[in-house]
Formats: C-alpha cells, sequence, structure tokens
C-alpha cells in the first residue's frame, strides 16, 4: 500500500463529497432530523392514560378514591359517567383506555366488613398499556387501602409495623428517573450512525462505475486497499462530525446523563463509524449501481438496527433463534457500549467484549470488501 | 512483419482469444507492435478492438493465448504491466466534477509521478492539450475535443512506454482530430509505443501499421502503402456508365474483372491487370448492349481496400458456414 495514491484517492474524493450535495445532504440533514423525530416519537412512558369513573355511590369514600386517581401522574380522568352504557361507549370511542366503577354498596361494605372492591375495565387493545395502567390502578387503590387502614390503626393507637411487617425500599440505578428517553436516546445515536454511515459509502464505488471513471481506475497501479482506505477515510471524518453531532446533542438537548469518558466514547464511536463505513462500502462494491447499493444499504442496516440491536426491544425478551440471530446485527455491540457509557459511566475494562465482537467485525468485513474489488471488467 | 516490431516488440499478442458466452469477441489474435511504433486498429464497431485493448490493459482476462506489454505476461502481473501503460477509454472516464487540475494532480498521485516533477508535468500536459487558462474549469463544462485532449494529457502525465487509445478522436470535430495526431505523433517520436483504435478510415492514414478487424479476426496487416497496394490483389478502375444495375449485374463475368462494387454514382472495378482491362471493358459492355461513359485507372483509398477485404471476409465465413 502507498501512501501517496491513498493520499491522491482520499482528496478526490474530498473535492466529489464537496461538490455533491446530495451526499452532504445525507451526511449533515439526515441524523439532524432523525435525531428530533425519534428523539420525541419514540416515548415509552405512559403518563396521563385517560380514564373514566362511574360512581355508583356517590359516597365520601368514593370520591376521596377517585381524588387518589386524580393525584396520580399516571392518570388523567377525563370523563365522569352516570350509566355502565356511556363507559361501554367511551371505551369503544377510545376517548379513554379504563374505567374505574365504584359499586353502590363500596362504603357500607368497607365500613361493615372492612372489606371492598372495585372494577377496572381495561381496554386490551393495546395490552402493553393495558398491562401498565392495571398496575398503576392496583397501586392507587392500594395506596388508598392503605390511607383507609393507617387511620383505622390511628384510631385503635397501633402502628403500621404491626399490621405490615415487610416491605420493599426500592433504589432505581442508572436512570434514577426512569425516563425511557435516557434509555432510547443512546441506542439511537447507534441506529443513526448505522444508516447514515452505510448510506455515505454505499455510493462511492458504485458511482464510479456509473460514470465509467472506474474503467480507467482500474487501468492504473492502484490497489484495491488503497482505493478502499483512501475512499472511507474522507468519510470516516464526516462520520465524526454527525457522530459529534449526534451525542453532543443526546447529553445536552436531551439531557441523557453522560458518565462515562470522552476518550472511551471516541475510542469505541470510531471503531462503529469504520465498521459499518465499511458495510456501505461493500455493499457499493458488490452492487456496482447507486440507486441499489443505497436501497440495498437502507434495508440491510435500517431495520435489524431498529429491531434487532436492543436500542428500544429488549434482546433478552425475544425467541432464542431471534435472540442469537442478533449476534449477526453488529449495531447491537455499540448499542450495549453507548448506554452503558452513558447512563453506567462504564470503563473501557467493562466493555471489552462488546469491542473486541466490533473489532472482529470490522475485520471481517474490511477483509471481504477488499477481496471483492476486482480490478476487472465483466 | 516490420523491423521495429521484430527487433524490439513492446506489445505482443499471440493468439489471444475472447468469449463472452458464446460469443466470440477475440479470435485468435497475433500481432507485435515495435517501440516507437503508431499501431491504427481499424474496423466497424463490435469487430473486437476495445475488447483486444482491455485484454492488453489487463482489464479483460483472455480464454486463451498470451498477451506481452512492455515485455510482462499481463494475466499472470498485471499491475507491473499498469506502471507501464497510459490508457485512454473509449468512454470518457475522468472526472466532470474536477477541475482540469485536479484531473491532472489525481493521476499524478496515483502513478507517483515524482513530487518535484509533478508541476512540470501538469504544466506540459495542460500546454499539451491546449488548456492554458481552463485550468480551474470543472472537466463537465469542457467541450468533446478538449476533453479528449485532457484524457490524453492524463495518460501520458507519467510518461508511459506504452500507450493505449481507445477512438480517442470519436465525437471530435475534424480539425480537433487534427491536432490530436499530431499529438500522437510526437509522443511516438519520442520513443512512445502507440496502439490506437478509430473507425474514422481517413485516420488510418495517420498509422504507420494498420491492422483490419473484422468480427474478432485480424484480416490484414500493413502500413497504409502496403494495403493500398498489395491488399486488394488487383488494380482498381472506376467506371461511369448510363445504367449502373445492369453494369454491375453483368461485370462479374467479364474477362479479368475480380469484384465490382458501387461508389458514388460511379462503379469501382478490381481487374487483374489495369492495362488490359482499359481497352476490352468498354468493347465488352457495348457487346452487352451497355454504355462505358468514363473508364479510369484510380489509386485505391484505404476505404476501397477496407471495403473490399471485409466484403470478401464476410464472403469467406458464409462459405465455411
Amino acid at each position: 500500500m502507498k501512501l501517496r495514491r491513498l493520499k491522491a484517492i482520499a482528496v478526490k474524493e474530498v473535492l466529489q463529497i464537496w461538490r455533491d450535495p446530495r451526499s452532504l445532504m445525507i451526511a449533515l440533514l439526515l441524523p439532524f432530523t432523525q435525531m428530533f423525530l425519534f428523539g420525541y416519537g419514540v416515548n415509552l412512558d405512559l403518563k396521563h392514560i385517560p380514564i373514566c369513573t362511574f360512581d355508583r355511590e356517590g359516597s365520601q369514600q368514593s370520591r376521596d378514591l377517585f381524588k387518589h386517581f386524580q393525584a396520580s401522574p399516571y392518570f388523567a380522568i377525563v370523563e365522569n359517567v352516570r350509566t355502565y352504557q356511556e363507559m361501554v361507549t367511551a371505551i369503544d370511542r377510545g376517548s379513554c383506555s379504563a374505567g374505574i366503577v365504584v359499586p353502590p354498596d363500596f362504603s357500607e361494605r368497607l365500613n361493615d366488613a372492612g372489606t371492598a372492591s372495585v372494577q377496572a375495565i381495561l381496554d386490551g387493545t393495546d395490552d402493553n398499556t393495558a398491562n401498565i395502567a392495571w398496575g398503576y390502578a392496583a397501586a392507587v387503590v392500594g395506596s388508598y387501602a392503605n390511607d383507609i387502614q393507617i387511620a383505622a390503626l390511628d384510631r385503635q393507637g397501633r402502628a403500621l409495623q404491626q399490621i405490615q411487617p415487610l416491605s420493599v425500599q426500592s433504589r432505581v440505578w442508572f436512570n434514577e428517573d426512569l425516563v425511557s428517553r435516557n434509555f432510547i436516546v443512546p441506542g439511537l445515536v447507534a441506529v443513526i450512525l448505522a444508516l447514515v454511515g452505510a448510506q455515505l459509502t454505499s455510493l462511492t464505488i458504485a458511482r464510479e462505475w456509473e460514470r465509467g471513471t472506474m474503467e480507467l481506475l482500474v487501468s492504473t497501479p492502484v490497489t484495491s486497499t488503497e482505493v478502499m482506505f483512501g475512499k472511507l477515510l474522507p468519510y470516516l471524518v464526516l462520520g465524526w462530525v454527525d457522530a459529534a453531532f449526534c451525542l453532543a446533542m443526546a447529553a445536552l438537548w436531551f439531557a441523557v446523563p453522560f458518565r462515562g469518558t470522552l476518550f472511551a466514547l471516541f475510542l469505541t464511536t470510531t471503531l462503529f463509524l469504520a465498521l459499518v463505513l465499511s458495510i456501505g462500502y461493500l455493499i457499493s462494491v458488490l452492487i456496482r449501481s447507486q440507486v441499489g447499493a443505497s436501497q440495498i444499504a437502507l434495508v440491510v442496516t435500517l431495520l435489524p438496527a431498529m429491531l434487532l440491536s436492543g436500542y428500544v426491544f429488549p434482546i433478552d425478551q425475544m425467541p432464542v433463534a431471534v435472540q442469537n440471530l442478533t449476534y449477526l446485527m453488529y449495531a447491537r455491540y455499540y448499542v450495549t457500549i453507548i448506554k452503558a457509557l452513558f447512563l453506567k459511566g462504564a470503563d473501557i475494562s467493562e466493555l471489552l467484549t462488546p469491542i473486541l465482537f466490533l473489532v472482529i467485525y470490522a475485520v471481517a468485513v474490511v477483509a471481504l470488501a477488499a477481496r471483492a474489488f476486482r480490478k476487472r471488467l465483466t | 512483419m516490420n523491423e521495429r516490431a521484430a527487433a524490439e516488440p513492446q506489445i505482443v499478442a499471440e493468439d489471444l482469444v475472447k468469449r463472452f458466452g458464446s460469443f466470440v469477441a477475440v479470435d485468435h489474435v497475433n500481432f507485435r507492435i515495435g517501440r516507437g511504433e503508431i499501431m491504427g486498429f481499424l474496423g466497424p464497431n463490435g469487430a473486437g478492438k476495445s475488447t483486444i485493448i482491455r485484454i492488453l490493459c489487463g482489464l479483460l482476462r483472455p480464454n486463451g493465448g498470451r498477451a506481452l506489454v512492455a515485455g510482462i505476461d499481463v494475466a499472470s502481473d498485471p499491475e507491473q504491466v499498469r506502471e507501464h501503460i497510459g490508457y485512454m477509454s473509449q468512454k470518457f472516464s475522468l472526472y466532470r466534477d474536477l477541475t482540469v487540475e485536479e484531473n491532472l494532480k489525481f493521476f499524478g498521485g496515483i502513478y507517483r509521478v515524482p513530487r518535484r516533477e509533478l508541476a512540470e508535468r501538469v504544466r506540459f500536459a495542460i500546454d499539451m492539450a491546449g488548456l492554458r487558462g481552463r485550468e480551474k474549469a470543472l472537466v463537465a463544462t469542457l467541450a468533446g475535443g478538449w476533453q479528449q485532449r485532457l484524457a490524453l494529457g492524463c495518460a501520458v502525465l507519467h510518461r508511459p512506454p506504452i500507450l493505449f487509445l481507445d477512438e480517442p478522436t470519436s465525437g471530435v470535430e475534424p480539425t480537433s482530430r487534427r491536432r490530436f495526431w499530431d499529438l500522437i505523433h510526437a509522443l511516438a517520436a519520442d520513443g512512445v509505443t502507440v496502439l490506437v483504435s478509430t473507425h474514422y478510415m481517413d485516420e488510418a492514414e495517420y498509422c504507420h501499421r494498420v491492422a483490419l478487424i473484422n468480427q474478432g479476426r485480424i484480416i490484414a496487416t500493413g502500413s497504409p502503402e502496403e494495403l493500398r497496394h498489395t491488399a486488394l490483389g488487383g488494380e482498381l478502375l472506376l467506371l461511369e456508365c448510363a445504367s449502373l444495375g445492369p453494369t454491375l449485374a453483368m461485370l462479374p463475368q467479364a474477362p479479368g474483372v475480380l469484384d465490382c462494387s458501387v461508389f458514388g454514382n460511379a462503379l469501382h472495378v478490381l481487374v487483374r491487370d489495369a492495362a488490359r482491362s482499359l481497352s476490352e471493358l468498354t468493347t465488352y459492355l457495348e457487346q452487352n448492349g451497355l454504355r462505358a461513359i468514363r473508364i479510369e485507372r484510380i489509386e485505391p483509398s484505404l476505404e476501397d481496400v477496407f471495403v473490399q477485404l471485409i466484403a470478401a471476409d464476410m464472403a469467406k465465413r458464409r462459405a465455411a458456414a
């Protein structure tokens, strides 16, 4: 490999990128819009679940119970209905996801028998929301029950511990406020870099074939590794700009806590960029048409990076066969790394496994691309 | 065989064969080209000219035979060959989104022209191509003739001893073409070996030696002079007559006539002996109720030679098939 030739290729590539607004647009505008769209669009936090109340009693206790619902950040009472039919209609329309029904003998049973039940009717169309709503509703009712018990014990002059000897004191680590954005945004950076990186380089060899410049290039003594590294280098610089931009946006705009070191971030991000750029390059070598290569790069990177990287959908919840498939999905390693860097403040030594996988992957793709590039016409 | 080619062959093709599927693009081709020689490949489109050149540049692998360029076997060491050659492909293949100077510097880098020579070589190429004052112009904005000269400039920037020019003047206006050939001659005078393909008949006259290629085979080689005088196997008469059709039908049966073809509004008649046929033909036509307005001996042009040779080659192939 001769540095002089590599430099000639790199300089030429920079000039071409500079004069081709399309590739610059992909490089600079796409990450920006994607960060915004997904950063705001994907939110797994359930708050203000719309509910309706059906109070069949109208007592002090039933009103107290609904006050608890009103006070909860997870629920918003959007309607107070007077008949069962109205509640059904409200759920059917989708204006509320759950209905809370207080029976007509609620306070009577509570005062006499000391136990009563409340009915929750849930819209199970979205099972996830229904599950969470059910959990939150149980918690709200539970806290109201607690209040009643404390009041009752107070009257009897006994302490709470006597009836509730054990309790869980939970403390959340890494994402203390349990904000889903903190979990999603770092992974989003990985998805965007995977997508944009492969797009950028997917055009570079195909363009030379389409414009006929490849015929002359292959007649020169330039080697396939010189062409590859000469072409990847300028895109790595563009990739750094994109990465810096996305990461800064994650930390500053979306306020995701960053607890790792910049050195570890730079090292792992560079490694990941090298990999995604080489994948785009490999596709470009194999496909020889700009439109085809760009589309294949999109299909190969976007869906797997979204679905199989663990960026939103947890890998350990997938069927075993699919889990095994995710090992092939290079984005998952960087998703693991970047989440650990942002939230856990992990150190390089704790990330050696995913880093090793990325290195193996990158070496394999680079070797494959160098071999696939033939200095021949067909 | 030309003396220079025998003494110092720079390009050697031995029994080259190239097939694309069942189509035989190059069919057992042999030739040698000597140092400083300009060899022209002439032939119709699809004859296999570009394919041979691409094989010699190491861009295509032949199915049979051997190619040596600068004494190096192309099949076994294409990279070594590429250090010694300059190539201008049929389709324009410089970077249109780069300027004149950027293209030259790019190829200077690719061929590792020594840095202290580079500025001088770029200047030389710009002067040669007549592009002074246009150094900063994007190649896309240049007219066809200028683009072609720039392509030649890029091909010779690293002083290659061997040049492959594949239809370098296609789409270039005649005055530019003339200038282009002057450049090629200047290079050859410096000892550069040039293999150039063209389908312009008049350009064949500029070559030291011409190979006529038809359907993958070389059907004649020689200097333009040799081809004009020996390749036809006879002498040429121009015949103007009253009724072209009947005359054309009648002539092949006339004594001493080898062939005849329409040329404009007259006939070109190939005969064994021009002096005898001049007197005999008029009589023969009159005996058959036809009349010659004018009949004279002419010097055959290369075009006559090629039309004749290709027609003969086609007839031979048909007979064989």
